[in-house]
C-alpha cells in the first residue's frame, strides 16, 4: 500500500457519464494486481469529504501508469471528472484482495456496465500470462459498452449484450452464459442484481464476484463497508474483497 | 527544538496527537503509511470480552462535511487483542490505549482487569458513548448514576490510567464528567460522535442499516470544541477530539483545555493527517517562540483547571 501524489495524464469522456482516467502513479502501478482498487481524494475541500474507491482497469508497470474507468454518479466522481491532464491527485493503493485465477479452467469474464473496469485488468493479466480468456459484457445500450476499446487493444474478443438490443444479444448479459460454463471459471463485476444472477447460474462452476461498496477508510480500519457473508456475519469489501468467492457472500437478508 | 511531549492522565505521549478509536483499527491497517512510533498513540478499536459481529450494512454514509457511521462495535474480542495485536503494536513502538466496551458492567470490568499490568498497554479508554449498540455503550454514558457505577467498578480493578470517553448526546456533559471524576477516572475523552441520520428519499427508508448513526468529521468540530471548553472546569486532563482535520484545529482544542487530541475521520481523508498535525503544531510553537506544547493547554480558557 502506497500513498502517492499521482499525475493525471488523461481524463476523457468515453460515453454519457463514463470516463477514462490515466494516472502516472509508479509506486502503485508497481504492485497493483487484477481486481484491486485505488482510493482517490477527488478534491481538497470538505464536501464531499471522503475518498472514492475505483477499480484499476489497466496497469502498465513499465510506464508506471494506471487506467481507471468510472461512471460519474455523484459529487465525488463529478469532482474527479473535473481533473485535467497535468493535475496532481492523491492516490492510496493498491488496495483489496483481487482476482485469483483458477488453474486449469478457462476464465470467462462477465461484465455489467462500468463493472467491466476490474475485468479489463483480469483480461490484461490473462494476456500477459498467455492464457485464453473469454469476455461477455452487458450495458443498457451500445454506447455504454465502455470497455470495448481497451479489450480490443488487448486483443481480447468480447461478446456483447444490451438492454435495448443496439449491440449483440438483447437482454441481460447473464443471458449469454447458458451452455458455456463447461471447463470455465466465472469472474464477474457489475450491479448487485447481475452478481446475484451470476451466483445463481454458476452452480458448480467456480465463480468470483467483484463487489462495490461505499467506503470510508478503504483499508479495513473503520469496518464500514461490510457485506453479508453466507452463513451469517459480515465480510469487509475493502480488505476481504472486493473480489469474493461466490460462496462467501450472500445477497439475501 | 519545541517539545511536543505530554503526560495525559499518566499516559506519556511523544506528541499530543492520537488515533481516535474506531478509525485506526489496531494500527496495522494504516501502518504502511503512518509510522506508529511517530504519532502520539493508537487508541484501539473498541474491544469487548468476546468478538462482536457489528451492525447490518449499510454502515456508513457521507453527509455535509462529515459522515455517519453505525458500525456497531464490530471487533475480534479481547483474546485477539492480547495475542495478536498488542505484541505487534509493541514491536512497532506504538503507545497503546485500549478502548474498552461491554454490554454489562461485568464485561467492562473483565476486559479492564485482563489488560491491567500488561506493559504493552499504556492506558484504557472506557467507551460509555457509542450510539450504535442496544446494550452498553452510550447507555452507560447518558445517566450520571450508571456512569459513576461503571467507572467505579472498573477503577477498582485496574491501575492503568483510565480515560472515560463521553457522549455529547446529553443535556449536561459536565454533570456526567463530574460523576466520572468522582468515581476515580484519571481523565476525560471528549467527544464521541453525535447521533444523526440520513434518509433515502427514493426508497423512503433510513440509509443506515441501524437507522441512526454517529456523526463525525469537520461538521462536529465546533460542538466538540465547546464540550472541551466546558469540561475543562471539571479538573481532569482531557483528550479532545471531534472533527479535527488540521493542526490549527488541534491547537484550538488545546487552548480550550485539552492536553492531547484524537484524530479520526481526517485519517480516512488524509491517511497522514496525524503526522501533518503534529508537524504543524511543532512549527507553530517555533514561530511563537513557545518551548513546550503544554504551555498552550487552556491558554484561551480562563475557567480551565486542566494541564
Amino acid at each position: 500500500m502506497n500513498l502517492e501524489q499521482a499525475r493525471v495524464e488523461e481524463n476523457r469522456l468515453l460515453a454519457a457519464d463514463h470516463r477514462r482516467m490515466v494516472l502516472h502513479a509508479p509506486a502503485i502501478a508497481a504492485s497493483a494486481g487484477a481486481g484491486q482498487f485505488v482510493h482517490l481524494r477527488a478534491h481538497d475541500s470538505f464536501h464531499p469529504l471522503l475518498r472514492r474507491p475505483l477499480s484499476v482497469a489497466r496497469c502498465d508497470r513499465t510506464a508506471g501508469t494506471l487506467v481507471l474507468i468510472y461512471r460519474v454518479l455523484g459529487e465525488g466522481t463529478a469532482r474527479l471528472a473535473d481533473r485535467r491532464p497535468g493535475d496532481g491527485i492523491d492516490v492510496l493503493g493498491p488496495l483489496g484482495r483481487g482476482f485469483r485465477l483458477a488453474p486449469g479452467l478457462t476464465p470467462l469474464l462477465v461484465a455489467g456496465g462500468v463493472g467491466v473496469a476490474p475485468l479489463i485488468s483480469l483480461a490484461e493479466e490473462c494476456v500477459r500470462m498467455g492464457r485464453a480468456v473469454e469476455v461477455v459484457a452487458g450495458a443498457r445500450t451500445a454506447s455504454l459498452l465502455v470497455g470495448e476499446a481497451d479489450l480490443r487493444e488487448l486483443g481480447v474478443e468480447c461478446c456483447s449484450a444490451t438492454d435495448d438490443g443496439s449491440r449483440g444479444y438483447r437482454g441481460p448479459v447473464t443471458g449469454l452464459l447458458g451452455g458455456r460454463l463447461d471447463g470455465r471459471a466465472l469472474y464477474a463485476a457489475g450491479p448487485a442484481g447481475m452478481l446475484r444472477q451470476v451466483q445463481q447460474l454458476a452452480g458448480a462452476t467456480p465463480a468470483q464476484l467483484c463487489i462495490e461498496a461505499a467506503m470510508a477508510c478503504g483499508v479495513g480500519a473503520c469496518r464500514g463497508c461490510a457485506c453479508r457473508a453466507r452463513g451469517g456475519g459480515y465480510r469487509l469489501v475493502c480488505t476481504e474483497g472486493p473480489v469474493f468467492d461466490s460462496h462467501e457472500v450472500t445477497y439475501d437478508g | 527544538m519545541a517539545d511536543l511531549a505530554v503526560n495525559l492522565a499518566g499516559i506519556r505521549l511523544r506528541n499530543p496527537v492520537l488515533a481516535a478509536s474506531g478509525t485506526f483499527g489496531y494500527g496495522r491497517e494504516y501502518a504502511a503509511v503512518v509510522p506508529l512510533d511517530q504519532i502520539g498513540g493508537v487508541i484501539t478499536k473498541g474491544t469487548s470480552l468476546e468478538a462482536w459481529t457489528g451492525n447490518p450494512p449499510p454502515r456508513t454514509v457521507e453527509t455535509a462535511a462529515g459522515m455517519l457511521n453505525a458500525i456497531g462495535l464490530e471487533n475480534p474480542g479481547l483474546k485477539h487483542l492480547v495475542e495478536a495485536d498488542l505484541p505487534w503494536l509493541a514491536s512497532q513502538g506504538a503507545t497503546v490505549v485500549v478502548n474498552v466496551v461491554g454490554r454489562t458492567v461485568d464485561e467492562y470490568v473483565a476486559v479492564a482487569e485482563a489488560l491491567d499490568a500488561r506493559p504493552a498497554v499504556a492506558g484504557l479508554e472506557l467507551n460509555v458513548s457509542c450510539p450504535n449498540v442496544d446494550k452498553g455503550g452510550m447507555a452507560f454514558g447518558v445517566h450520571p448514576e450508571s456512569a459513576y457505577a461503571l467507572v467505579r467498578a472498573v477503577r477498582k480493578r485496574t491501575r492503568l490510567p483510565l480515560l472515560v470517553k463521553l457522549t455529547p448526546n446529553v443535556t449536561d456533559i459536565v454533570r456526567i464528567a463530574e460523576q466520572v471524576r468522582d468515581a476515580g477516572a484519571d481523565g476525560l475523552s471528549a467527544v464521541n460522535t453525535l447521533v444523526g441520520m440520513a434518509i433515502d428519499i427514493h426508497c423512503r427508508r433510513p440509509v443506515l442499516g441501524n437507522a441512526t448513526g454517529g456523526l463525525s468529521g469537520p461538521a462536529i468540530k465546533p460542538v466538540a470544541l465547546a464540550a472541551v471548553w466546558r469540561l475543562a472546569r471539571v479538573g481532569l486532563p482531557i483528550l479532545g477530539g471531534g472533527g479535527i482535520s488540521f493542526w490549527q484545529d488541534a491547537v484550538e482544542f488545546l487552548m480550550a483545555g485539552a492536553t492531547a487530541v484524537a484524530v479520526g475521520t481526517a485519517t480516512f481523508v488524509r491517511p497522514r493527517a496525524m503526522l501533518e498535525i503534529a508537524q504543524g503544531m511543532e512549527e507553530y510553537l517555533k514561530c511563537q517562540g513557545i518551548e513546550r506544547i503544554t504551555d498552550l493547554v487552556g491558554a484561551a480558557n480562563p475557567g480551565a483547571r486542566t494541564g
